[in-house]
């Protein structure tokens, strides 16, 4: 387990003359949760996207480690295999539901999707596997058969995390999976985002710009302004201590509750 | 042999939203504690008893000097370990108790304390027991702590911190908000810490706690600001 | 006819869809863009199938034209007539004289043989439509071979009705390798297309794309290990020829509820009254 699962070194990304990403590096190990924070247009997004292979860089390489050891370059592989680890390996949670749900099949067949995309061919395992990941997000089994749209945001960001965790990735990105929703709601999501990624070891890399959150559900932290991380380390570390100003400026404007 | 070892530990602010104004904290610290002692860390206000804490947890990051910690059958140097391995000897050799307990919603009580307790199939009894022993009733421990009193999160708290079985135990005014008979418990299990071969370095408000456990008393100053 | 090509197309057109052919043929069940031409009646009517009858037929051939099953619709007609008309071949309403029959939403009763090709009139070629919306994308799923989504439909049809409950156009794996749309055909025939001995053409002219199933080639519906596929058909006999195991067609006799169940293939339920005695 001395090997990170993701590994990234000189990663570049300019839009025009904005720079997005400059030199930056980042690892997570097994079953580890990186939290990625900074202000909007820092880059953290951006930094997701290239990450998980779906912005290529201009300069720099993003290594993941495949569960037989094998490390390969996200950026040089085959598209049909980045495809095949983001439906099975991999899981990207979206700030909005909507954008990764079919709003027009029932909350089953959400969440039977990845394992259809698999393989799974008997529709009797399919419906009990989901049956019961929607009772591991709290969702109420008897609205399996109902579409999203009757769905409340907070119940709509509960059933993607289900459709993402259905084949039980190794690695999950999540990109503000709290914007959006209400205070009572987000502190039940983020309770069962941290119960579910501990319990199946997941590795995650959080993007927020919620220090809160943060520290709820990171071990570990890295701060980013202007296309490049200020500041890493452990999360109490950097949010107790910051050194740079902008770390600081961030942990500062924090109202407390 | 000693747990701990601490040499010229330096810990100083640099406070960019205020011009940059430097504010020096710790210089020059040293402390052994071995195995089985308890020392307890005193000065006035302002002296940095809670930063020294602190920086042997690893939260606030020593700007020089040594922090070394037996685990794992050697010496880790957290002033310059990595992230991943200050987490690993968070994990298995120190443990902190902090004035405040820091916990998610809508965990209940008992679970808290039964994950610090580790794997073992006992781990919820011993979690359950330490409970009781810190007066927390049984009909609190499936419910969140959220709606605990002060003192009833505070001993909710010693209870995650003695469940582990970490060789050092790092204790900020454990006793701060308990009444008298809940003190002499607390007093009790740091008494079974030490007779257990753990290590403890704690700051004390109260001196009859401090007289009861302390082995040693490392006395500290506040330094004079630096420009 | 007098003032235009044979089989009204000129050549140049039908090498084009000849070409989209050979290919559809060489990949079977992938989708061929082709440049369809405006054709002297609306889409819908079958301009696809039409290009690529024309783009097949000899002077030789005899052509029977089917619409529903019945050689006899305004459809049907139109076609048939057309095609006598600018290409003055024979046509026929015999499945098995025919050497090509141009199809619109069913597979003839009379099993087809190595001589004959069977050309389907296509509404909407891409089977994955309903599910994704992008072209750019189905695109890049068939070349990947990720049908996972296809599945998904299968599961809320067995979530609602209790069963797979697609009765026409119903989805089909070609060769193991490619998603395919049937056509409107209802899942009654879609066994038909499996190992067919007849070269299967089909033509899409609003969506202009061409796809084939080459002789004895498989075609697998969909369907889950505990839901599998069945062809259903109306649990009756024809009420004209007694026949069994024909698809058989709805027919409203009259506005007290009166409704009978005939064949739909119109040429086999007629040579089974007329064999029998």
């Amino acid at each position: 387990m001395s090997e990170p699962l993701l590994s990234a070194c000189g990663l570049a990304v300019r839009f025009g003359s904005i720079t997005a990403l400059d030199s930056v590096g980042a690892a997570l190990w097994p079953g580890e949760v990186l939290a990625v924070v900074g202000e909007s247009g820092s880059g953290k997004t951006t930094l997701l996207k290239v990450l998980s292979g779906r912005v290529r860089p201009e300069a720099g390489h993003v290594w993941y480690r495949a569960p037989d050891g094998e490390r390969t370059d996200v950026h040089a592989m085959p598209l049909p295999m980045l495809r095949r680890l983001h439906r099975s390996d991999w899981g990207f949670v979206e700030q909005d539901p909507r954008q990764a749900l079919r709003m027009d099949v029932s909350a089953g067949g959400n969440v039977g999707e990845r394992l259809m995309a698999a393989g799974a061919r008997h529709y009797g395992h399919i419906r009990d596997e989901a049956a019961r990941w929607l009772a591991e997000v709290e969702i109420d089994v008897a609205r399996i058969d109902d579409k999203p749209a009757t769905f409340s945001g907070g119940m709509l960001q509960r059933l993607q995390i289900a459709r993402t965790l259905v084949t039980q990735p190794r690695l999950v990105f999540m990109d503000e999976p709290t914007g959006g929703l209400d205070v009572s709601v987000q502190a039940r999501l983020l309770d069962l985002i941290r119960t579910l990624v501990r319990r199946l070891g997941i590795a995650v890399v959080l993007v927020t710009h919620d220090l809160a959150v943060a520290r709820l559900l990171a071990a570990r932290i890295m701060v980013m302004q202007r296309g490049q991380v200020v500041e890493d380390g452990l999360t109490d570390q950097v949010l107790d201590d910051p050194r740079h100003p902008y770390t600081q400026l961030l942990v500062s404007s924090v109202l407390a509750a | 042999m000693n747990a701990l070892s601490v040499r010229g530990l330096a810990k100083g602010f640099t406070l960019h939203l205020q011009g940059g104004t430097r504010l020096a904290v710790l210089a020059g610290v040293s402390l052994d504690v071995a195995a089985g002692e308890c020392v307890a860390l005193s000065g006035p206000s302002g002296a940095g008893k809670t930063t020294l804490l602190r920086a042997l947890y690893g939260t606030y990051r020593a700007d020089a000097g040594a922090i070394l910690v037996r685990h794992g059958g050697g010496m880790v140097d957290l002033a310059v370990a990595d992230a991943r391995t200050t987490l690993e000897v968070r994990a298995h050799t120190l443990g902190y108790v902090t004035q405040f307990l820091r916990v998610v919603p809508r965990v209940p009580a008992l679970a808290i304390v039964t994950e610090a307790a580790g794997a073992g199939n006992d781990a919820e009894a011993r979690a359950r027991d330490l409970l009781l022993r810190l007066a927390i009733p049984p009909r609190l421990h499936g419910l969140a702590p959220a709606t605990f009193s002060g003192g009833e999160q505070q001993r909710l708290n010693l209870a995650r911190g003695f469940a582990g079985a970490h060789p050092i135990l790092l204790l900020d005014e454990p006793t701060a908000a308990l009444d008298a008979a809940n003190r002499a418990t607390v007093v009790a299990m740091i008494r079974e810490a030490k007779a257990a071969g753990r290590a403890i370095v704690g700051i004390f408000h109260d001196d009859s706690v401090r007289d009861a456990v302390a082995d040693r008393v490392h006395e500290m100053l506040p330094l004079r600001e630096a420009a | 006819m007098k003032g235009y090509n044979f089989a009204y197309l000129d050549e140049q057109t039908k090498r084009m869809l000849r070409r989209a052919l050979l290919k559809a043929v060489a990949i079977p069940g992938h989708q061929i863009p082709f440049a369809a031409r405006e054709m002297p009646l609306p889409y819908g009517w079958g301009t696809g199938g039409i290009q690529v009858t024309a783009a097949v037929l000899g002077r030789c051939d005899t052509l029977k034209v089917i619409d529903q099953g019945a050689d006899d619709t305004t459809n049907a007609v139109s076609i048939r007539r057309f095609f006598a008309r600018t290409a003055g071949v024979a046509t026929t309403t015999r499945t098995a004289h025919a050497t090509i029959i141009q199809t619109r939403h069913r597979i003839p009763e009379t099993a087809l043989t190595e001589a004959q090709i069977i050309v389907y009139q296509v509404p909407q070629p891409e089977p994955l439509y309903r599910l994704e919306p992008s072209r750019t994308e189905t695109r890049r799923m068939h070349a990947l071979s990720e049908y996972g989504a296809m599945h998904v439909r299968l599961y809320e049809q067995v979530a609602r009705y209790g069963q797979i409950a697609i009765s026409y156009d119903y989805p089909v794996m070609v060769n193991g390798r490619h998603l395919m749309a049937p056509s409107p055909i209802p899942a009654f025939d879609n066994p038909k297309m499996h190992r067919m001995p007849a070269l299967q053409l089909f033509g899409a002219g609003r969506e202009k794309r061409i796809y084939a199933v080459p002789p004895y080639t498989d075609v697998a519906s969909l369907d889950f290990e505990d839901y599998p596929f069945r062809a259903g058909r109306a649990p009756h006999a024809c009420a004209l020829c007694g026949a069994q195991a024909s698809y058989l067609d709805e027919v409203v006799t009259d506005d007290r509820g009166g409704r009978m169940f005939v064949c739909s293939d119109t040429d086999y339920c007629a040579s089974r009254r007329e064999q029998a005695p």
